[in-house]
């Protein structure tokens, strides 16, 4: 985490504080922004993200839907070539798949399709990840999928300040953009220091510093990454945490610039293993820095299931602290 | 309540030839397809003409146009420039997208046409988007969006039609209905046929019109628009056409009959619109010869300047993948 100075004011609030005041801002500098969403307005919000803002800005302002995604997403792109700069919240990543054809379809090809004339400067946000005990279809971890297509640029904010101001990055982008907020973290308190306005969207930020293993990884599993690095370092193993931050375009040189330091590399990522944004990583780690490595490439992904509701067997498909500590133990001192 | 549409001698010549314009063009199109020029896919409107010709005569260059993979005719009625579109045909530089679209998806930002689609019901979800932030910025345009009856198969349709009424959205829903998707005729695909009904289970007014009358098109299509920016509601027009030809260019047409074809072709739009013309004394032969003898002309130009298009470079083939700015 980005420590704030000792000095320096900063301001404590949960995850979900930070994403609504992200909108607020959004909604506060541009009138051409406006939110549409299931049950976004008299509900205030799945998540209770956007509780509040209905009262604040309008029933213009603050659309709540009917349940149609593919249509609620496609008029957010249609929205998006008429000029405005609409924030589409889809409830979770898993509904998002009843609106994928307006998303690849229409948003991200248009643009390349028109050959330039039109722009989709559109802002998805939707819930991802597992760990609630919510069940196979509430608990997936699509945001890899999502990285696949060219045009889009996919957002996983893990602290506080990327919930805060990631989304003002994402509304300057003339491209659709898609932030996905881990469910597990919009309980999460941070410290937000008072003079920060912005944070880029362009690269992986190192949150932790160490010389023995690179641990990479993203959104949820960023503080299990952490929590695992403590753990290393009580048994004398000191792990660097990168965040990746942004899935899509990848910011392979941090990532290069760590592994080269570390020479061993983790991959933490709660999508499934096969075809997944590690496999990405871990290929482009492979293709560029075959040489710097003493020790194969790992991962600690989520089991090749869909996530199951019972406690222990949830538990058991997710990335895990102590997965994580055993993974990379192994890799720095091999049994 | 129909609205006389302003049936003067230009209007109508004016009509022929935007229809003429259409098939000679897609006329074209076929040659240059058996002559390999053109590749892919080729959904030709021949039969559907007077439909995007009728309604486009309804629209100001203000309003915003939704248009399918079936789209030649809907461009050129909207009056894109038809050498950029048959360039867009053939692949090169100088069609409207640079040869990346083909003929499926034609845009053209200056005519607020945003594009062919090639996902059956695709485009419906967007012209709500379009008319949306039409209505936000207190602009009083409306938003023709064509689709074929199949789209109507389609969840977006539904989920569009109920939130175009919700939001009282300024859209002008025109269903090409050509009695079949592909091979799929439309009463076995539909459990109710009666198109402007389902409209009306969203509370969508609409109405049926002949859309082998080109004049009747315009005329329902102008009271359409009247009654959606009065009501500032949605409006649903069930166009009753044909297509004559194959659905694209690998269609055996084993669905149907010979007969049938034949029987629609004595009905074309343009045949009826012409023939009623010179049975009235609107139109002389010679009228109709200079009307064939210009659009010929426009299409050679289109031929020529397409011919004479380059190709865009492989080294920019990701550009526009992500836009820098978004067009003003
Ligand atoms: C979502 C989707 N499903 C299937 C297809 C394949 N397909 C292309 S055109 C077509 C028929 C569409 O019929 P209709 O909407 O009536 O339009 P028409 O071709 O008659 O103009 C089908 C099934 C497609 N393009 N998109
Ligand atoms: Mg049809």
């Amino acid at each position: 985490m980005n420590t704030p100075q000792a000095n320096a004011a900063a301001t404590r609030m949960t995850y979900r504080e930070a994403c609504k005041q992200a909108l607020r801002e959004a909604l506060l500098s541009d009138s051409r922004v406006f939110l549409m969403g299931e049950d976004i307005g008299r509900y205030g919000g799945c998540y209770a993200v956007t509780k509040g803002l209905l009262e604040e800005f309008g029933e213009e302002r603050i659309r709540d839907t009917p349940l149609s995604e593919s249509a609620f997403v496609g008029a957010g792109v249609g929205a998006a070539m008429a000029g405005m700069r609409p924030i589409v919240e889809i409830m979770t990543v898993n509904f998002s798949l009843l609106a994928l054809d307006q998303i690849l379809n229409n948003a991200v090809t248009i643009p390349h399709m028109s050959g330039g004339q039109f722009a989709i400067p559109l802002v998805i946000r939707m819930a991802t990840g597992g760990g609630r005990r919510v069940g196979a279809q509430h608990s997936r971890s699509l945001e890899g999928w999502y990285a696949h297509i060219p045009g889009l640029r996919v957002l996983t904010p893990a602290t506080v300040e990327d919930a805060r101001f990631m989304l003002k990055g994402a509304l300057a982008d003339p491209n659709p953009v898609i932030i996905f907020e881990h469910v597990m973290l919009y309980n999460m308190e941070g410290d937000l220091p008072s003079d920060m306005e912005k944070v880029d969207i362009a690269h992986a930020k190192l949150r932790r510093a160490g010389r023995d293993v690179s641990l990479i990884t993203y959104g949820g599993s960023l503080f299990k990454a952490l929590e695992a690095a403590d753990a290393l370092a009580a048994e004398g193993i000191d792990a660097e945490v990168i965040d990746l931050r942004v899935l899509r375009p990848l910011d392979t040189k941090t990532i290069l610039d760590s592994v080269a330091k570390t020479r061993r590399c983790v991959i933490i990522d709660e999508g499934w293993r096969s075809g997944s944004i590690s496999a990405e990583i871990g290929m482009r780690i492979a293709e560029e820095a075959f040489f710097e490595l003493d020790a194969p490439l790992r991962r600690v992904c989520s089991r090749e299931a869909p996530i199951p509701y019972a406690a222990h067997l949830e538990d058991a498909c997710l990335p895990q602290v102590a997965t994580i500590v055993a993974v990379a133990r192994e890799l720095v001192r091999p049994s | 309540m129909t609205k006389k549409v302003h049936l003067d001698h230009v209007h109508l010549l004016h009509l022929l030839k935007a229809m003429i314009r259409i098939r000679h063009f897609e006329a074209k199109c076929v040659e240059l397809y058996q002559a390999q020029k053109i590749l892919g896919f080729l959904h030709l409107y021949d039969g559907e003409e007077a439909v995007s010709v009728g309604v486009m005569e309804a629209l100001t260059q203000d309003d915003a146009v939704i248009a399918t993979y079936r789209e030649h005719g809907q461009a050129l009625a909207r009056g894109v420039d038809p050498k950029c579109l048959m360039a867009e045909m053939m692949g090169k530089l100088n069609g409207c997208c640079r040869g990346r679209g083909g003929s499926m998806h034609f845009f053209d930002r200056a005519r607020r046409f945003y594009g062919g689609n090639a996902i059956v019901g695709g485009g419906l979800p967007l012209a709500l988007g379009v008319a949306l932030a039409d209505k936000m910025q207190r602009r009083s345009t409306v938003t023709a969006c064509f689709f074929g009856e199949g789209a109507v198969d389609e969840g977006e349709f539904h989920e569009t039609l109920n939130l175009a009424k919700l939001w009282r959205l300024p859209i002008l829903f025109v269903c090409e209905n050509n009695l079949y998707s592909m091979g799929m005729a439309v009463e076995r695909a539909e459990a109710d046929i009666d198109f402007v009904h389902k409209a009306s289970g969203y509370r969508v007014a609409g109405e049926k019109v002949d859309g082998m009358d080109v004049v009747a098109v315009e005329s329902a299509a102008r009271n359409a628009i009247d009654r959606i920016r009065s009501e500032n509601d949605p409006y649903f027009l069930e166009c009753r056409t044909y297509r004559f030809r194959a659905h694209s260019m690998f269609d055996a047409q084993l669905y149907r009959s010979k007969d049938e074809v034949e029987a629609w072709r004595k009905k074309g739009p343009i045949v009826r619109f012409q023939t009623w013309l010179e049975a009235n004394r609107l139109i002389k032969p010679e009228e109709l010869a200079a009307i064939e003898e210009e659009v010929d002309k426009e299409i050679a130009a289109a031929v020529a300047f397409a011919e004479a298009g380059g190709l865009e470079p492989v080294s920019e083939v990701e550009r526009f993948v992500t836009m820098e700015a978004v067009p003003s």
